[in-house]
């Protein structure tokens, strides 16, 4: 009907819950909704479909659940309490607890942690509570230890400060050992790209301005009705990167939904699915959930570079990502993902048939999310040295061409344990120990250093911080390191003792 | 089709496969070996008409075989299908059909990138 088009077509909350009341309301999935807007356009998109579904499922590491235990008898204020051997922060009255899923456990590492505890209350499993007291005369117990079930706890009240980002920056590695990061696992020199994120799906992505999403908000959260409290923390809608506060009653929560994680060598982690119905009530937000995952670009990092600025080597979209390789400096590299779209599927699919069933009633915000927020670097007001204020300037370097004999007699008078090598122009090119030298002397074989020295030297560059040296020493299991300049050239070394002493002078 | 070997500490001096290959006359390629002083572990990819008599030869010498039919042991129940394993796999054994993901037999190395890889701890090698 022409005549239509010639009107803004808007609908109302309150006429699209009677419909999903009634059982008429017309919904379909975030991934169904771009083609249905590119054919019937945004106003006939706006009469054909009441609502849409969105759904995300992945890593959810700022989340953690309130668990109110109901006094004892003697009744305790717990100081301290640990569920399977996890800690809980006991600091809120006498016997809530916060269980934090990225919290290890104390008996298995990271293997099992808070978020594994959660999972196993959840299956209906029993968990052993230990709590310390701090002993008041209105609670005198000190000690306490019980076996309690989900059902046993008063409340088990899911409270995540950050979830559900609009999208995340994909992570690659340009160093040239294999990291492993809470992106996974990360080759070496470019070896493989990870992402998370459901793009197409993603809730924030779907609704970038707030026209729905607010404090208020009903949402499903693993399984339950839950509700958005409010914007996450580090919110950042100014450049895209939104976040959720959110909460949920556990106890009503559904297992397929949640699921503990560990990242090897990272820690433990909580994969959630979220999930927000938007109502289609304008053009606007018709055209907004017609979002696809070219549209939504996000940059890939390199992990690489151990600081908190780590450069972007490239902007790409999901689609991008979800081919499985995109092009980084020439090199095809294989992407896959850690979140999982299938599951975001499930999360979208089953909030569609929730709503299609008159189960799961749309709600009008108290007030929407923040439009600004803020996600600034930490402000660190106690300096913390760099390698160049404990490195020694008194180094002795030599190129490859001198005999072993000659480098072991600069290694006596210097009484150095190290020796840089570099090339005519002073760049490091390898670095050659007393070890190696006592080597080549003890087989004969060798004349010129450069038959014996290590080629693969790591090094530090003078303004790093301290602790990225202290972590290289340690990774590699090495006791000096080579200080470079921005060129490459050698200007000091740094070693054990000289963080030691460094670390001394701290304290 | 590929063989994983499992060579006991009396013999992993021998020049096993040297010899297998000679009476075979097989075309193995070496996937991956971790030979140490007292074992090794190796993985041959062998033309399947090679397979049977192949497998036979190491046999003979005291190798224990196990022909890798099944890329990876991955529970069901905990794999979400997030795709942690697909990138990092040296074979691309690991793809997404429909976003599942699906293992494919005859390429995995059991090189075990993809065990800690899992966030869900999902996957589990042969024999291991």
């Amino acid at each position: 009907m022409p005549t239509f088009e010639k009107f803004v077509q808007e609908k109302s909350l309150s006429e699209i819950n009677e419909r999903i009341r009634d059982g008429s309301a017309r919904v379909v999935t975030a991934e169904e909704m771009p083609d249905l807007v590119d054919e019937l356009g945004p106003a006939g998109a706006v009469r054909e479909v009441d609502v849409v579904t969105t759904g995300t499922f992945g890593a959810m590491c700022s989340s953690g659940v309130f668990l109110n235990l109901g006094h004892s008898d003697p009744p305790i204020k717990i100081a301290k309490a640990w569920l399977n051997k996890v800690e809980a922060y006991g600091g809120v009255a006498a016997v809530d607890l916060f269980l934090g899923a990225t919290q290890p456990s104390e008996d298995r590492g990271i293997e099992y942690g808070g978020a594994h505890v959660m999972e196993e209350l959840l299956a209906g499993k029993q968990i052993e509570v230990e709590a310390q007291g701090v002993g008041t005369d209105c609670y005198p117990q000190m000690e306490l230890e019980t076996n309690l079930r989900l059902e046993d706890f008063n409340q088990a009240t899911m409270v995540n400060p950050r979830n559900a980002y609009q999208r995340y920056n994909a992570a690659t590695n340009s160093s040239d050992r294999t990291m492993h990061t809470y992106m996974g696992t990360l080759l070496p020199r470019l070896g493989n790209v990870h992402y998370s994120g459901a793009g197409v799906l993603s809730p924030l992505s779907n609704d970038p301005s707030f026209d729905y999403i607010g404090i208020g908000t009903r949402i499903f959260l693993a399984g339950a009705q839950g509700y958005d409290m409010g914007s996450g923390t580090q919110h950042n809608p100014q450049n895209g990167f939104s976040t959720l506060m959110v909460t949920g009653d556990m106890k009503r929560m559904n297992n397929t939904f949640l699921r503990a994680a560990t990242f090897h060598k990272y820690g433990p982690s909580l994969y959630l699915g979220i999930g927000i119905p938007i109502p289609v009530l304008n053009e606007k937000i018709a055209k907004n959930t017609a979002v696809r995952d070219r549209d939504i670009t996000v940059p890939v990092v390199d992990y690489g570079i151990p600081r908190r600025d780590r450069p972007s080597l490239k902007l790409v979209s999901y689609e991008d990502l979800k081919s499985g390789i995109i092009d980084l400096s020439g090199k095809e590299v294989s992407t896959s993902s850690l979140s999982s779209f299938h599951m975001a599927r499930e999360v979208a699919r089953e909030l569609k048939s929730q709503v299609e069933a008159g189960e799961f009633l749309l709600s009008s915000a108290v007030e929407p999310l923040a439009r600004i927020g803020s996600s600034r670097p930490m402000k660190q007001t106690k300096e913390s040295p760099n390698v160049g204020d404990g490195m020694s300037r008194d180094v002795v370097t030599v190129r490859d061409e001198i005999r072993v004999d000659e480098a072991a007699r600069l290694i006596v008078i210097g009484s150095f344990d190290h020796l840089p090598v570099v090339s005519k122009d002073g760049r490091l090119i390898g670095i050659i120990t007393a070890w190696d030298i006592s080597k080549a002397v003890a087989s004969g074989k060798s004349s010129r250093i450069a038959e014996i020295m290590t080629r693969r030297v790591y090094s530090v560059r003078v303004d790093e911080p301290i602790e990225l040296a202290a972590r290289t020493l340690d990774t590699h299991s090495i006791s000096a390191l080579p200080v470079v300049d921005r060129d490459d050239k050698v200007i000091g070394m740094i070693t054990s003792d000289h963080l030691s002493r460094l670390l001394a002078r701290r304290r | 089709m590929k063989l994983m070997l499992h060579v006991a500490p009396g013999i992993v001096r021998q020049p096993l496969i040297a010899s297998v290959i000679l009476e075979t006359s097989a075309l193995v390629n070496i996937e991956r070996a971790s030979i140490d002083a007292v074992s090794g572990e190796i993985v041959l990819e062998v033309p399947a008409e090679k397979c049977a008599v192949v497998k036979e030869a190491f046999e003979r010498r005291g190798v224990k075989v196990v022909p890798l039919e099944i890329p990876v042991i991955r529970d069901e129940n905990e794999c979400v299908h997030c795709g942690a394993c697909v990138s990092i796999c040296p074979t691309q054994t690991f793809r997404f059909e429909d976003w599942r993901v699906v293992a494919d037999e005859g390429k995995c190395i059991q090189c075990g990138a993809c065990i800690m890889g899992c966030p869900q701890r999902a996957l589990k090698l042969v024999l291991k």
